[in-house]
């Protein structure tokens, strides 16, 4: 690791991680059934290390997860999207995770100031993908309600997964490439949960890398309020 | 790669011996998560230490459970790095950590036939998986055994349940 590590990609790459991973805790007690509770807890606690490893790379770790405001977090905005009910979660997963996964490969088969963390996380994200399949099999090929409910969910989300290929400065990635893979892996497993692969547009004027500039949905805010107020109240507190 | 002095070598065994927090009835060593000590000067030593998973909240108690170890042993100073890479594998954990794991009641981990991430099998519903070698119940030592999750009680564990003594098990996943 020689090169100096490009701050705008581990604050996004981080971002993401750090923000997913406090959407996913919004579940603790809430999960439908227990081995979910811990499923989606442990996945939580693979997104927030990575996510630590990601921000101390930009900077001071706490100062950035809790001290920024929302104008300045650079995550996607698909992965600040409210948790919805059961089918929106694994929908969100399934997409962010297909594409954490590629990237990470990606990334982990270079010797970029991202690789180590790449070639570590790549491995505890394949987990993730194979439980947001499973789970969007099961669902889309369930009873007529689940169905309904997982492709109406996978729509929903479908306008905020463009964001993920548009080029990020200091992110040596073939986007193009990615992009490619992706379409084609999401396809595979919605078409073998007998889900159709949503149509319209993936991107537009308004949300081209908007959550890469720091333009996120209105849910956002709120979001961060809850994760940031303990901190802030409490400025300088420790155990 | 420098060559190791005996001291580095003894100070290497003593901080693989510090038992896992989560996981007592292993050693770091066994755990395979030490990789390195370097002696600096007359009383300091650096220690290379690496997660098993990237979020891992042991690597806290391991820190602090390796420095006093090393202090009472007359190392003034000791700093622990945490090191990504190489990335840990369950292949790092030695044979006789597997042994133990078992005798524990956690399955060990299968050896990787090749590297990347293993293939689970589909279903629709709670699944076997089709990968050659079956996870074997830690009690029973039956092969009919299914997946119930594909994380348990920490990262690093699925749960299992044997289909021939009815047991609930946790299986350590292979990363």
């Amino acid at each position: 690791m020689t090169a100096t590590v490009p701050a705008t990609a581990a604050l996004a790459l981080g971002d993401d991680a750090l923000v997913l991973s406090h959407r996913l805790g919004e579940w603790a007690g809430h999960a439908p059934v227990l081995e979910e509770e811990v499923a989606l807890a442990n996945i939580v606690l693979d997104l927030l290390g990575q996510a630590r490893v990601l921000l101390s790379l930009a900077g001071d770790e706490d100062e950035l997860a809790y001290l920024r405001e929302e104008r300045a977090f650079r995550n996607l905005q698909l992965v600040e999207q409210p948790n919805g009910d059961f089918a929106h979660t694994i929908a969100r997963q399934l997409y962010f995770s297909t594409y954490q996964q590629l990237l990470y490969a990606e990334l982990a088969s270079g010797d970029g100031p991202f690789a180590p963390l790449a070639a570590k996380a790549v491995k505890e994200v394949a987990y993730h993908r194979d439980h947001a399949e499973q789970w969007t099999l099961r669902l889309g090929d369930g009873t007529g309600t689940s169905h309904e409910r997982m492709q109406h969910a996978c729509d929903a989300l479908w306008r905020f997964t463009g964001e993920m290929f548009q080029p990020v400065e200091g992110l040596d990635a073939d986007r193009a490439a990615l992009e490619t893979r992706w379409l084609e892996s999401v396809g595979d497993v919605l078409g073998r949960a007998t889900l159709t692969l949503p149509e319209g547009p993936r991107t537009g004027a308004w949300s081209a890398g908007a959550g890469r500039q720091g333009l996120h949905t209105e849910p956002f805010g709120r979001m961060l309020a809850e994760m940031q107020h303990l901190h802030r109240s409490h400025p300088g507190a420790s155990w | 790669m420098v060559t190791a002095t005996a001291l580095e070598a003894e100070l290497l065994e003593l901080a693989g011996s510090v038992p896992d927090p989560e996981l007592p009835v292993l050693t770091l060593k066994e755990l395979g998560v030490v990789r390195a000590v370097r002696v600096g000067g007359p009383d300091t030593a650096e220690v290379d230490l690496t997660p098993t998973y990237t979020g891992c909240p042991a690597i806290e108690a391991m820190t602090l459970d390796i420095e006093r170890v090393l202090r009472a042993h007359g190392v003034r100073e000791v700093s622990v790095r945490t090191v990504l890479a190489p990335a840990w594998s369950t292949d790092d954990i030695t044979p006789e950590g597997r042994r133990k794991l078992q005798e524990f009641g956690i399955a060990p981990p299968r050896v990787r036939e090749d590297s990347g991430p293993v293939p689970l099998a589909l279903g629709p519903t709670r699944t076997h998986e089709a990968q050659s070698e079956p996870v074997r119940c830690p009690h029973c030592g039956s092969a009919d055994t299914e997946l119930l999750s594909r994380f348990s009680s920490t990262a690093c564990k699925a749960l299992r349940r044997c289909l021939a003594c009815r047991e609930p098990f946790d299986h350590f996943k292979e990363l």
